[in-house]
């Protein structure tokens, strides 16, 4: 269920401008509140984009979090790339449905030429 | 019959909020699309808009996640997002709270719908509107599926929802446009974004525009996931609507990847006049 907690921080970060402002100030107080393991927790406190999406937390949340951040969305996306390839395969969530071993994998899944994706 | 107009489009984020990195040529003729749909439905004499979103986490989490919900409010805020992320400054579009209770009241009768009377819009809905009523001065009936957290809204309950909205147009005397968004094939948010599968996505169209409910339906969620990505759960608008369209026929008015709107971007609408 810990993947549930990152998650609901996020949904409620991302929601909250007054949440926003204590994260900012209090990074640890404000995560105590939630059920998070201590990987979970130093992920959201550094904040570690490549393992969060490592861990399962869906882009669509996760790519507000990095715009807090002030993470430009082209290393958005390669954090997240070296999230996979520093920690493997997505291990819960959406992502992991069918498996999801990287950007080059997935190209030839696909029958595509291997330009990384990139923009 | 009171519905006029049935489209969809695309609602990518990176429309508005990464517009300077797009390809101008094929961004202007995109953007150009989106003006002539803009056109359409102010034509048809449309008096609200229901925008069918697959929301991102704005409103709805898995603490309690609704397979369709209905908003019900006299006005909507957005966007949730920040502003200079999404290219979209803040704003509020207008509701009709007793248009959206007779609606919600007509649909609950074949489909259970939750109803919202507090939604803040997301890029799903925020993008579209930016260009569809860019002075935010149409009613909105704001509209969700469940096409983000698994389990998802079925395919199937999507086609009854599209029917039962259809049914519900019909029974108020507004004139009601619905315009379903979201991507086809695409990995939004995720390494892979800007990856889309383009002989997947005419497929789907074909089949869209040919408004073939068994086809349209024959997808399964693993599949789907394997060629066209999280992403592509949201067809569940497009087949909602297709559903509303009662059987009419469509046409594709643009589809081109844009790979940093991370989409194949699409318009498309139903002859709903050659019923």
């Amino acid at each position: 269920m810990s993947l549930y907690f990152v998650q609901k921080f996020l949904f409620e970060l991302n929601r909250d401008e007054g949440l926003q402002e204590r994260y900012h100030a209090d990074r640890e107080a404000v995560l105590a509140r939630y059920d998070l393991t201590e990987e979970e927790q130093a992920a959201l406190v550094a904040p570690d984009i490549g393992l969060l999406f490592h861990l399962g937390v869906n882009g669509q949340i996760l790519m507000h979090f990095a715009a807090l951040h002030q993470i430009e969305w082209a290393d958005y996306l390669q954090r997240m790339r070296d999230g996979i390839a520093e920690h493997g395969p997505v291990r819960e969530g959406v992502y992991a449905m069918t498996g999801y071993e990287g950007v080059d994998v997935h190209t030839d899944a696909l029958g595509q030429s291997t330009d990384g994706g990139s923009e | 019959m009171s519905l006029v107009y049935a489209g969809v489009c695309s609602h990518a984020p990176g429309i508005t909020g990464r517009a300077d990195q797009a390809d101008p040529d094929v961004r202007d003729r995109f953007y150009a699309s989106f003006h002539q749909m803009r056109a359409d439905i102010e034509a048809s004499g449309a008096e609200a808009i229901i925008v069918i979103a697959a929301e991102h986490f704005a409103n709805f989490f898995m603490n309690n996640m609704p397979s369709f919900a209905i908003g019900m409010a006299d006005s909507y805020p957005g966007p949730i997002e920040d502003s200079t992320w999404l290219g979209i400054d803040k704003f509020t579009a207008p509701g009709d709270r007793g248009l959206s209770e007779r609606m919600i009241t007509e649909v609950s009768q074949t489909v259970d719908v939750s109803y919202a009377e507090e939604w803040k819009f997301d890029h799903g809905i925020a993008v579209p509107l930016h260009f569809l009523t860019p002075k935010f001065d149409t009613t909105i009936i704001p509209v969700n599926i469940n096409c983000q957290g698994p389990p998802l809204t079925p395919l199937h309950r999507a086609w009854a929802f599209g029917e039962a909205l259809r049914r519900a147009a019909d029974s108020v005397p507004e004139k009601i446009a619905i315009v379903g968004t979201g991507g086809i094939s695409h990995w939004p948010a995720t390494p892979d974004s800007g990856k889309v599968n383009e002989a997947w996505d005419r497929d789907f169209l074909d089949r869209w525009c040919r408004n073939d409910k068994d086809a349209l339906l024959s997808y399964n969620d693993a599949e789907v996931y394997k060629d066209a990505g999280q992403g592509g759960f949201e067809i569940r608008t497009f087949i909602t609507v297709a559903a509303a369209a009662g059987g009419a026929t469509g046409v594709v008015h643009f589809c081109e990847p844009i790979p940093i709107f991370a989409v194949s971007c699409t318009v498309a609408s139903y002859d709903l006049a050659a019923q």
